[in-house]
C-alpha cells in the first residue's frame, strides 16, 4: 500500500532542486544581497571607494570585527550569547600589555600569560553557564560588568591613569607585532594581517562548523538541547569549547589592539559586543541558535567595514554612521527572514 | 517494504560497524528455549514516599511485540524510564538475554541493544535528516586535526536505511523539522535499529498522530518486528496496540492489571479492562444524567 503510493508520488518526488533554490537554502544568501547593495551605494557616492587602498581599509575595518563576529557566530549556532566579548578583548590587551610592562623585559611572556588568562575567562563564562543553567544573557552581562570595571580598575590602580605605559621599546615588541598588526604586501596590494587572521578564522569555523564532529554537536546543542543530550552529544563540552573559541578571538583582537597602538585604552570595547552579535545576525545566525554560518558572519563583518569607511570615503557626517548600521541589521534581518519563509514554502 | 534484492545489498555493506549485529536476530525469532531478550520481574519503583511502580512483570522476545498500556499516571514513563536505563528499578529483577543486569545509564541500555525512541524523538528540526540521523555516533574520516565527517557515507546510509523502513526521502539534506509527524518517528526508528537496536521501545509513538501517520508509523513497527527486533510498544490506544501486538501488558495505577497473549483477548475487553470496567460504566452513567444538548442548545 505504502509502496503503491510511494511510487505514485515518485514523479513529483524526483523533481530536481534548482540550483537556485539550493542557493535560496543557504543562510548568508541575505548577507550576500546586503553586502553587494551596499557596495554598490559606495561605489556609486563615493569616488575613491573602489581605489585599492580604499578596499584595503574597508578590509581592515572589517577584520576587526570579523574576527570576533566568526567565534561570536559558532556561539550563537551553539544557542548561548556572550555579552562580555567585547571589554574581553580590551581585557586581552590589558593583561598582555600589564603583564609585559610590570614582570618582564619581553613582550612574549605577556602574551602567553594574557592566551592563558583570556581562555581562562571564557572557561569561566561556560562554566558559569552550564554549572548553574543561568542564561547565558545573564551570566555574560555580569561577566561583562565585572571586567568593564576591572579593566579600568586596575590599570589606574598600575599605571595612574586610563591607559597603558608604552611597550613599544620592549623585547620581542617587532616580532609580535609582525604577528598581530603589520601590514603585508601581496601582489602589489597593502594587507593587514588582520585580514589574513580573519580569513583563516573563517575557514576554519566553517570547516568545524560544516565537517566535523564538532559542528554537527554545535549546531544540535543550539537547535535542541534536550534531544542532543538524548543521543549522547556532550552538550557542556560544546558550549564551554564555543566560550573558549570567543576567548580565544578576543586575544588575537586585543593583541592587535595593543601591538597596533602600542597603549591600550582601559574603556575601549564596551558596545562592540553588540556589534559583533549584529555581523552575526546579518550574516544569517538566528538568535534562537541552531541556524547560521560562519561565512554569513565574516559577510555581517565586511557589511559593517564598507559602511563605516565608505561615510568617510562619501564626506558624510561620521554620526551617521550607527544610524545606518541600525537599519541595515533591520533590513538584513527581514531580508532574510522573507528569504527563509520563501525557500520553506517552495519546499 | 523493500525487495529482498535491497536486503541483500544493504547487508553487505554494514556501515561504520558499531554493532553490526542487528540482522543477526532472525534466529531466534520463533526460538523458545532461548532466553528472551529483555525480562523484567516484579519490577517496583519508588520516589520517596510515592510508589510508582509495583509488580511489573515483562516479557520481550525476538520478534515479537510487547503492548504496554496504559491511563495517564499508570506508570509507563515510569516503566519506559527503567527499561532505558534512565532511572534504576528498587525491587526485583531486569535481565537481559536470561542474566540479571542493573543499567547505571541510558549509555549502558544502548551497549545491550536496548534503544528507545521518545516522544519527542530527541531529534532537532532545523538539522538535515541525515545530520540528525548520526547525531551522537557520527562516523568519521581520517585523525587528529584530519578527522573529519563521512558525509558521503552518513548521506548514503541514512537513504539506504530509510528506503528499507519504506520511506523514500526526495531529499536527505531536507531539515527534519519538513518531515510529517509518522516520517520523524520512522526515521527515529531506522535509526535505532541502525544503531544496533535489539529491543526497541516506543513511547507513544502514534499518540500525536492522525490516523493515517498512525497506520504509517505502525508499519514500520511491523518491519522492525520482522527484522528480528523485540519491540515494546508504550501506548494508551488499545486499537493500535491490538493491530501489532503478540502480548500485551496492562497498566493501572503503577501496578500490573493484567498481561495477555494476543489470542487470548479480544480489542473490546482490552479496551474494557484498560479503561477500567466500573470507572467506564460510572462515567456513561455520569454522561447520560446530563442532558444531551439538541442542535440549537448553545445559545
Amino acid at each position: 500500500m505504502s509502496a503503491v503510493a510511494a511510487a505514485a508520488a515518485e514523479d513529483e518526488r524526483l523533481l530536481p532542486r534548482s540550483p537556485l533554490r539550493r542557493l535560496i537554502g543557504r543562510p548568508e544568501l541575505g548577507s550576500v544581497l546586503g553586502a553587494l547593495a551596499v557596495f554598490l551605494v559606495f561605489a556609486i557616492v563615493a569616488d575613491n571607494f573602489l581605489r585599492a587602498g580604499s578596499l584595503g581599509t574597508v578590509l581592515y575595518a572589517a577584520s576587526t570585527i570579523g574576527i570576533m563576529a566568526v567565534p561570536v557566530a559558532l556561539l550563537m549556532i551553539g544557542g548561548e550569547f556572550d555579552l562580555s566579548a567585547g571589554v574581553m578583548v580590551t581585557s586581552s590587551a590589558l593583561i598582555s600589555s600589564m603583564v609585559s610592562y610590570q614582570f618582564t623585559a619581553n613582550v612574549w611572556v605577556g602574551v602567553v600569560v594574557s592566551l592563558a588568562a583570556t581562555l581562562a575567562l571564557g572557561l569561566f563564562n561556560g562554566l558559569m553557564l552550564t554549572r548553574t543553567g543561568l542564561p547565558s544573557f545573564i551570566i555574560t552581562l555580569g561577566t561583562f560588568l565585572m571586567l568593564t570595571g576591572l579593566n579600568l580598575g586596575f590599570t589606574k590602580l598600575i599605571s595612574g591613569t586610563v591607559a597603558t605605559k608604552s611597550i613599544a621599546d620592549m623585547d620581542g615588541f617587532p616580532e609580535a607585532r609582525a604577528l598581530f598588526a603589520s601590514q603585508l604586501d601581496i601582489g602589489g596590494f597593502a594587507v593587514q594581517v588582520t585580514v589574513l587572521w580573519w580569513i583563516g578564522l573563517v575557514a576554519l569555523a566553517t570547516w568545524i562548523l560544516l565537517r566535523t564532529t564538532a559542528g554537527n554537536w554545535i549546531f544540535a546543542v543550539g537547535g535542541g538541547r534536550d534531544a542532543a543530550r538524548a543521543v549522547g552529544v556532550p552538550v557542556e563540552r560544546t558550549k564551554i569549547g564555543l566560550y573558549l573559541g570567543v576567548a580565544f578571538g578576543a586575544w588575537i583582537s586585543g593583541q592587535h589592539l595593543l601591538f597596533n597602538y602600542n597603549v591600550v585604552q582601559s574603556g575601549e570595547g564596551v558596545g562592540n559586543e553588540l556589534i559583533y552579535i549584529a555581523a552575526a545576525v546579518i550574516g544569517g545566525c538566528l538568535l534562537t541558535g541552531g541556524y547560521g554560518s560562519a561565512i554569513g558572519a565574516a559577510v555581517g563583518a565586511l557589511i559593517f567595514g564598507m559602511t563605516s569607511k565608505g561615510i568617510v570615503f562619501a564626506q558624510w557626517d561620521p554620526n551617521w554612521f550607527k544610524f545606518f548600521l541600525g537599519a541595515m541589521l533591520l533590513l538584513a534581518t527581514l531580508l532574510n527572514l522573507w528569504i527563509r519563509k520563501r525557500a520553506e514554502a517552495a519546499g | 517494504m523493500t525487495s529482498p534484492h535491497d536486503h541483500d545489498e544493504h547487508d553487505g555493506d554494514q556501515p561504520d560497524g558499531r554493532r553490526p549485529d542487528d540482522d543477526g536476530q532472525d534466529g531466534d525469532a520463533d526460538g523458545g528455549a532461548t532466553p528472551p531478550l529483555l525480562e523484567l520481574e516484579s519490577v517496583a519503583k519508588h520516589y520517596g514516599s510515592i510508589r510508582a511502580l509495583e509488580g511489573v512483570s515483562l516479557t520481550v522476545r525476538a520478534g515479537e511485540v510487547t503492548c504496554v498500556l496504559g491511563d495517564n499516571g499508570a506508570g509507563k514513563s515510569t516503566l519506559i524510564k527503567i527499561i532505558s536505563g534512565l532511572h534504576r528499578h528498587d525491587a526485583g529483577y531486569y535481565r537481559v538475554d536470561g542474566e540479571e543486569t542493573t543499567l547505571s545509564s541510558p549509555r549502558s541500555a544502548l551497549d545491550l541493544g536496548i534503544a528507545t525512541v521518545y516522544q519527542d524523538l530527541a531529534m532537532i528540526p532545523l538539522m538535515p535528516v541525515w545530520r540528525n540521523f548520526f547525531l551522537g555516533s557520527e562516523p568519521t574520516l581520517g585523525r587528529g586535526p584530519l578527522r573529519r565527517l563521512d558525509v558521503r557515507l552518513m548521506r548514503s546510509t541514512t537513504r539506504e536505511r530509510l528506503l528499507r523502513m519504506g520511506i523514500d526521502l526526495r531529499d536527505v539534506d531536507q531539515p527534519i523539522g519538513t518531515l510529517s509527524g509518522g516520517e520523524r518517528q520512522s526515521v527515529a526508528i531506522a535509526r535505532a535499529v541502525h544503531f544496533g537496536a535489539r529491543v526497541l521501545v516506543l513511547d507513544e509513538p502514534t499518540a500525536a498522530l492522525g490516523v493515517k501517520q498512525a497506520g504509517v508509523v505502525l508499519r514500520r513497527v511491523a518491519a522492525a518486528r520482522d527484522e528480528g527486533l523485540g519491540v515494546v510498544l508504550v501506548t494508551h490506544n488499545p486499537h493500535h496496540a491490538h493491530l501489532v501486538a503478540d502480548r500485551f501488558v496492562l497498566l493501572k495505577r503503577g501496578t500490573m492489571a493484567g498481561a495477555h497473549a494476543a489470542g487470548e483477548i479480544t480489542l473490546d475487553e482490552l479496551t474494557r479492562q484498560m479503561a477500567g470496567g466500573s470507572e467506564l460504566a460510572e462515567l456513561s452513567h455520569e454522561l447520560r444524567r446530563t442532558a444531551p444538548p439538541g442542535p440549537d442548545a448553545h445559545e
